[in-house]
């Protein structure tokens, strides 16, 4: 029985070595992989995000492809875990890889160096390394079309607004309660600096993961400090416990505002009416009125094709891997032209994300028009826009209640990311590139 | 196994005292080793080496560190992610500040100062026994993680509380950490470095320390009356562990991870390290490697062949299906052995002796 086993063992073991040591296929297809989580805590969020992915890619496909190549989609499972992460990059990392979406600022962070010496670029969507948007200091890392910097700038500003003007923030309270991870962290800086430019009072309130526990921060949050305004850096349930706990505390929803990863509508519903009012930020539309989300309907959902439930479709979270899925195939449309209309190495769909430019009418030709805005990107600055909106929850849907707002990214954020970019070069001692 | 040792004579002292008293198993272990050594940089892709076999070796070094502290002198540990956290902070705080030191220094300089913070923790141990103990030990966890995420210090002030690892060479032209070191480079030299330290550990436990460790273990009072000083023999046992685990913290940051936060070391990595030992088997060296190739490179193992059998099957369904048959192999392994899989591979050979003809 023993050596039965041994023999089965052998067997596995000899198929998981031909499964990872046999070459890759031809290049006819483009592949795309994909970091995506569909277990462990934050299981939630990441699921209608890799179906919004999965699904544009096959829209693509099922459209011809990008100037006739196909794209060859593959899913990795990190359960949101940085050492799997690592893992499934090894795993699906080949040179044809186009782009990786890690889908988590750890993972992002521990690939960042990796991806860089393997060539191929790592896009992280609105979370990430800050600093990754200096393209000078990290030639693969693309944080467009916003950083968490510019996030908080644009939520700060939108505050203002609301108070009548910049001036009017001196004095007032501001409070972050954010996932003590390398994800909530990010803003803090930024927070920082502005307090110190306008003379609000900032607050720290660190919440441990996954952020099921959150009675205590809440209490001194509602009873004790009462801020004017609370910002939310969270993910998973962690957002859904804060918006029912500050509901518990009678904290005021219309002035508790969340970065982009903190207001879908996994956050509010389970929260039901007490969510009202809440507010965060976005940088892309929601709902199926645009035709390439009428396309992935058509084309994929109704052909049965769909990853997920059709009554997914134009959730934030969707929208969200559908935006991730246009800024890749834009990408390597954009590498295309410059390389051939064959699949493509990641060191040349590179040059395509730095030489990425969605104007309105490209935004016309996706079907995307009025769901982002127009994105450019250079050598030096992978960031983008850093435009951000603000949107409230009614109950039933999201609604714009902003224009889009832009932030102080000549004047602030840029030089604290060459700083931040400097530095890191100087730690690790990269030699920056000349953009010029 | 398959051989006799008939005819081998021991004449001195040295060889009754060998590891390896058989010939046959020097020759089999130097064969292993050799494997590992040139066959396998050779043979193995880069997936393999760094993703199966680097995390396999850090957790084996975290494994023997745990296993010295609970399986030889009993004391139950939660801490080890917090004195993982410890090996890397200050192995990145020692690299950062003192750029010429060698890498290879500042991981043993990692580890004695996580021997240092060992001992600290260990105090209590003094006093208190079992799960009393594992729950003093717990405060470590927390306490450790918490440190490390409040402090800007511990990360050179870095805006996410993520440390990333400098650029290093082992030896000049060889990097092993960073952007430029190669896998290979990265697994030599992790194979022959925790090579040696479970070599160190082996004969720590044949050894007078060990045997003090193993009296403890088994009865204390009796220990304290035969001559064996608690204090020393229990935290020399903290001491010796945290320095094991410290430097595993620092090569999974340094080497494996390359960049790291705090959270990595949450309690589920002490978690992780207790059920290695657990399976692995509680008091063996050999255990340790056994069960870190069991938790490590099982689920891995287990989700790329779902995905072998049937590329198209979706990930969610892989990852759950993962985790309900790693449970139930866990489960089953303990209940065909409950000393653990070092136990296993013992009957194994004693059986394989009278192989084919058992009586």
């Amino acid at each position: 029985m023993k050596l039965k086993t041994l023999g089965l063992a052998a067997a596995g073991a000899a198929v998981l070595f031909a499964a990872t040591v046999l070459p890759a296929t031809a290049q006819e297809k483009q592949f795309v992989p994909g970091l995506m989580y569909r277990s462990g805590p934050y299981a939630p969020n990441g699921v209608p995000f890799a179906n919004g992915l999965a699904d544009y890619f096959k829209m693509v496909n099922a459209k011809g492809g990008i100037n006739g190549v196909q794209i060859e989609y593959e899913e990795c499972d990190t359960a949101y875990n940085n050492d799997r992460g690592v893992e499934c990059y090894e795993r699906l990392k080949k040179p044809g890889a186009a782009a990786i979406t890690p889908l988590s600022t750890g993972i992002t962070y521990a690939l960042i160096d990796r991806a860089t010496a393997d060539k191929i670029p790592v896009l992280s969507m609105g979370y990430g390394r800050t600093a990754g948007s200096d393209g000078t200091v990290f030639p693969y890392v693309f944080t467009l079309p916003a950083t968490y910097w510019s996030g908080a700038d644009v939520i700060v500003n939108h505050i203002a607004q609301n108070e009548g003007g910049y001036d009017k923030l001196k004095g007032k309270k501001i409070a972050l309660v954010y996932h003590d991870s390398a994800y909530g962290k990010e803003p803090i800086g930024t927070l920082e600096a502005l307090a110190a430019a306008h003379g609000f009072e900032l607050s720290l309130f660190p919440v441990a993961h996954p952020g099921l526990e959150q009675k205590a921060t809440w209490l001194q949050i509602g009873r004790q400090l009462r801020p004017d305004w609370v910002l939310m850096w969270g993910w998973g349930v962690m957002n859904s416990t804060a918006i029912k706990e500050a509901a518990a505390v009678a904290y005021p929803m219309d002035h508790f505002i969340g970065i982009w990863w903190s207001g879908s509508e996994q956050d509010v519903t389970p929260a039901g009416d007490q969510a009202k009012g809440y507010k965060s930020a976005n940088f892309h539309g929601t709902g199926t009125d645009y035709p390439a989300i009428k396309d992935i309907i058509k084309l994929v959902q109704d052909a049965g094709n769909g990853t997920g439930p059709r009554d997914e479709v134009g959730t934030v979270l969707y929208n969200r891997g559908v935006m991730n899925g246009a800024i890749i195939v834009e990408a390597i449309r954009t590498a295309q032209d410059k390389y051939g209309k064959k699949a493509l190495l990641g060191e040349q769909i590179r040059d395509g994300f730095e030489a990425l430019n969605i104007d309105a009418a490209r935004l016309e030709a996706m079907g995307l028009t009025g769901f982002m805005e127009p994105i450019k990107i250079t050598c030096a600055d992978h960031e983008g826009t850093g435009r951000a909106f603000i949107q409230q929850w009614d109950g039933k849907g999201w609604n714009k209640v902003s224009d889009w707002i832009e932030p102080n990214r000549a004047g602030l954020l840029r030089p604290m990311i060459v700083e931040a970019a400097a530095a890191y070069a100087a730690e690790k001692g990269i030699k920056a590139r000349d953009c010029k | 196994m398959l051989y006799r040792e008939a005819g081998q004579f021991k004449t001195d002292y040295a060889a009754d005292q060998a590891i390896f008293p058989i010939l046959q198993d020097r020759i089999f272990l130097g064969l292993f080793l050799l494997l590992a050594l040139v066959a396998v940089p050779l043979l193995a892709n880069e997936y393999w080496l760094s993703t199966i076999l680097i995390p396999f070796l850090v957790f084996s070094l975290a494994a023997i560190g745990l296993n010295l502290l609970t399986g030889y002198c009993g004391q139950l540990s939660l801490g080890t992610g917090g004195f993982m956290a410890c090996g890397a902070f200050f192995a990145f705080k020692l690299a950062t500040a003192f750029p010429d030191l060698h890498i290879a220094v500042v991981f043993l300089l990692a580890g004695v100062g996580t021997a240092g913070v060992g001992i600290l923790f260990g105090i209590p141990s003094l006093r208190i026994k079992g799960f009393y103990l594992a729950v003093a030990t717990l405060a470590a966890q927390f306490f450790l993680v918490w440190v490390f995420n409040k402090f800007p210090w511990w990360v050179n002030y870095s805006s996410s509380g993520v440390i990333s690892a400098p650029a290093r060479e082992i030896v000049p032209g060889f990097f092993i950490t960073g952007t430029q070191a190669s896998p290979v480079t990265k697994y030599v030299f992790l194979l022959v470095f925790v090579a040696i330290l479970a070599l160190v550990a082996k004969n720590l436990v044949r050894g007078k320390m060990g045997r003090s460790w193993m009296a403890i273990r088994d009865m204390d009072i009796a220990a304290e009356i035969v001559g064996i000083r608690p204090l020393h023999a229990k935290l020399s046992a903290f001491a010796i562990s945290s320095f094991f685990i410290g430097i595993a913290g620092a090569l999974w940051a340094f080497i494996y991870t390359g960049s790291v936060e705090a959270l990595a070391f949450q309690i589920d990595r002490s978690f992780q390290v207790l059920f290695m030992i657990i399976i692995g088997g509680l008091g063996s060296i050999l255990g340790s490697f056994l069960g870190a190739a069991f938790i490590v490179l099982l689920p891995i193992f287990l989700n790329n062949t779902m995905l072998a059998v049937d590329p198209s099957i979706s990930t969610a369904i892989v990852s759950h299906i993962e985790f309900m048959i790693f449970g139930a192999l866990i489960i089953l392994f303990l209940i065909v052995e409950p000393h653990g899989l070092a136990r296993l591979w013992q009957i194994t050979k004693e059986k394989l002796r009278l192989w084919p003809f058992p009586y």
